[in-house]
């Protein structure tokens, strides 16, 4: 790994239960500053749960194990003052919020950020400026200003949304939760653009996804495989392309896989 | 079960509910000896036939089907007393300010304990066919239009609150706009309760629209006395073939009052009727509003939005009666209850066997804040036609943990999240306010009542 980052986001030996069932059992990973992490898993693995969990969701419950940020208790924190200290998670399924404007909500989400930060607050106007380049990132239409947040949004349109609050809200650590599920492959180029105009070294991000797909077009620093609940295998992108070629009841069984690696 | 009905029968003997009636009766005959009333002798055979009626039956109780989630107890056992002219009504407008619309700069209207100040008021210079007055004044030297209309829609038979109000009629708005007379700025109508010692108002509404006429009336009620003060009014409103109304209720009146409101509708061939409620403050309130869509392509629209905290009440009663053909009708009202507030939503709609191609469209949605919170809503669809557009549908609910997440995770804290959420599920109702300066103000308000 690239020792040289600042170590951004350090989880040990993570333990995740839903209603008293173990989804995560002891996840291991580190993030340096500046690096992007695939997480790829088959479905039920745990993929949606360790990117909630990262971002506070209360239904989930931690029985063993911590999360460090910036050397910090990310655990401890409510997902407000996660999400001021830098963290994003773009969801897998945005939520409809009929009656809330996307560019009033958005505004009010930077202008929470920007005071924790001590910066001073955004007017309607410094805003709209501000709102309208990042919109032209994700090829969002002018009207999306004052549509509803995610209302009536096609699924394409609500994950380029979340993009686009990613590119406004500009994290440090950015968690993408299968952003590119049900995106035809004109959205998905959109999407990788968005996520890729947003890579720099001080920002990280956690890509979660079921297809290698989107990683043609995001190319990541390093891959995870998920099974049932724990990494089986760590690599290079090479690993995304032997799982798209192989599927992942080839590294259900880790011996196996670790022999075909050659390891 | 004989034995059932026959301790039901006392119970609803007892129940008639007034305190002392012959209080009431007194309240009565002084009134009657006042100079105006005495003026205005062609009522008496409706007043006293409306007082008589309320002697017979009191106030409703929870036995009645109408009233059965709302109990008026707290009017019926409470001493009656009439209120009197204030005094010093010319004195309040500094006190108003923050009730009044001040971008409306049309005809206003000030009542002060149901009488009519004129200091306060500011009413267009005279035209011919138009009148936007007090009643009063109306009863005074009355029009043939005004004796042909007046208490013919809002039937004392109904309940004593009716009843009373009709019995006690003296003063509140007469409009009339005469054929075509269409108002280019909305008449604001200010009710205000000013009274140190509890008491009984009584407004009483007449509205003629002649045909193709238009008006935009923005009626609000505010108090500055703090105590349990009863507004009774009744409004009725008659909308000629093609006239179209915009009618507001803005009842903002303070913590310990009641009101009883009750609107009657009779609207004729093509023409249209827009109303929006807008409930927030008081102890108990009770809206009526029954809308007869009496002819062909005649169509209303009702909204209201109430939001209840503490151990508030508010009941709406609406009745939408489709007549004949053609007609339309929407309704969408909203309720945010706090604490251990109550609400009551019962919409009827009726479609007459004559009534073919009508379309109809209720709903009715309530958002629980607390869980002392409590609604009883109850939409009702009567279909006797059979080529109808009709569709309703009522909800009960609480903020969705999903959204506030996902709200938070956005950086907002719970608090900013939660009011946002809430702030837009009234919105729906707020943004088909189409009068800009009502809107903005009652955005303000919502915002003001979340935050408290």
């Amino acid at each position: 790994m690239n020792e040289g980052g600042e170590r951004m986001l350090e989880i040990k030996n993570l333990h995740v239960a839903v209603e008293g069932i173990e989804i995560l059992k002891g996840i291991d990973l580190k993030v340096q500053a500046g690096e992007v992490h695939a997480v790829m898993g088959p479905n039920g693995s745990g993929k949606s749960t360790l990117t909630r969990i990262l971002a506070g969701h209360p239904s989930y419950k931690v029985t063993e194990g911590e999360v460090l940020y910036f050397g910090k208790n990310l655990l401890e924190m409510e997902p407000e003052v996660r999400a001021r200290e830098g963290v994003f998670l773009a969801f897998q399924y945005p939520t409809e919020i009929p009656g809330v404007n996307n560019a009033y909500f958005l505004k009010a989400a930077l202008n929470a950020l920007r005071k924790s930060r001590g910066l001073e607050e955004l007017d309607a106007i410094e805003f709209l400026e501000f709102f309208k380049e990042k919109m032209k990132l994700v090829e969002m239409d002018a009207s999306f200003t004052n549509r509803p947040v995610n209302e009536g949004f096609s699924g394409g349109e609500k994950k380029r949304n979340e993009i686009l609050q990613m590119s406004v809200l500009e994290p440090r650590l950015a968690i993408l939760d299968e952003t590119d599920s049900g995106l035809d492959i004109d959205a998905m180029k959109i999407v990788a653009a968005g996520i890729n105009h947003l890579r720099s070294p001080e920002r990280s991000m956690i890509l979660v996804t079921h297809y290698q797909r989107l990683l043609n077009y995001v190319v990541p620093d390093f891959v995870h495989v998920l099974v049932d609940g724990r990494f089986v295998l760590s690599g290079g992108k090479d690993l995304a392309f032997r799982l798209e070629e192989k599927g992942y009841d080839w590294v259900k069984d880790k011996d196996i896989a670790e022999k075909s690696l050659g390891r | 079960m004989s034995v059932g009905l026959a301790a039901e029968m006392k119970q609803s003997k007892e129940n008639t509910g007034v305190k002392d009636q012959e209080v009431y009766r007194a309240a009565f005959e002084v009134f009657k000896k006042g100079d105006a009333v005495k003026k205005a002798a062609w009522l008496h055979p409706v007043r006293e036939k409306a007082f008589k009626r309320f002697l017979e039956t009191g106030f409703p109780t929870l036995r009645h089907e109408d009233w059965k989630y709302t109990s008026v107890d707290r009017i019926a056992k409470a001493p009656f007393r009439l209120a009197s002219e204030s005094p010093a009504a010319g004195q309040h407008l500094k006190k108003l300010e923050p009730f009044l619309f001040t971008e409306l700069k049309g005809p206003r209207l000030v009542f002060v304990n149901g009488f009519y100040s004129r200091e306060l008021s500011i009413v267009p210079t005279s035209l011919q066919g138009l009148v936007i007055g007090s009643l009063a004044a109306g009863l005074a030297e009355p029009a043939d239009s005004l004796k042909a209309h007046l208490a013919r829609y809002a039937d004392p038979v109904r309940n004593g609150f009716i009843a009373l109000n009709t019995a006690f009629l003296q003063d509140g708005v007469w409009i009339h706009l005469a054929k075509g007379l269409k108002l280019r700025e909305p008449v604001q109508i200010l009710y205000v309760t000013d009274s140190e010692a509890p008491c009984t108002t009584f407004s009483r509404n007449l509205i003629l629209l002649e045909a193709e006429a238009r008006a935009v009336l923005v009626e609000s009620f505010i108090s500055l006395s703090e105590n349990a003060s009863l507004t009774n009014r009744v409004s009725e409103v008659i909308l000629e073939r093609g006239a179209s109304l915009d009618y507001y209720q803005i009842q903002k009146e303070s913590a310990p009052m009641s009101q009883v409101n009750t609107t009657e509708v009779a609207a004729h061939k093509e023409s249209s009727f827009r109303s929006f409620y807008l409930t927030c403050g008081s102890k108990l309130v009770r809206n009526d509003l029954n809308v007869l869509l009496k002819d062909e392509e005649a169509q209303c629209s009702l909204k209201g939005l109430y939001l209840t905290d503490q151990d508030s009440h508010v009941d709406n009663h609406t009745v939408i009666d489709h007549a004949r053909p053609y007609g339309k009708s929407d309704q969408l009202y909203k309720g945010i209850l706090k604490g251990k507030s109550r609400a009551v939503f019962n919409g009827k709609v009726f479609v007459r066997k004559d009534a073919q191609k009508t379309d109809a469209h209720q709903v009715n949605k309530n958002l629980l804040l607390s869980e002392g919170a409590t609604v009883d809503t109850k939409p009702q669809l009567e279909i006797f036609a059979d080529d109808v557009k009709c569709a309703h549908g009522a909800a009960i609910g609480q903020l969705d943990e999903e959204s506030v997440f996902y709200l938070k995770s956005r950086g907002l804290n719970e608090q900013a999240a939660r009011g946002l959420l809430t702030y837009a599920f009234a919105s729906e109702v707020i943004q088909q306010v189409s009068l800009e300066a009502v809107r903005a103000q009652l955005d303000r308000w919502l915002w003001e009542w979340l935050k408290a």
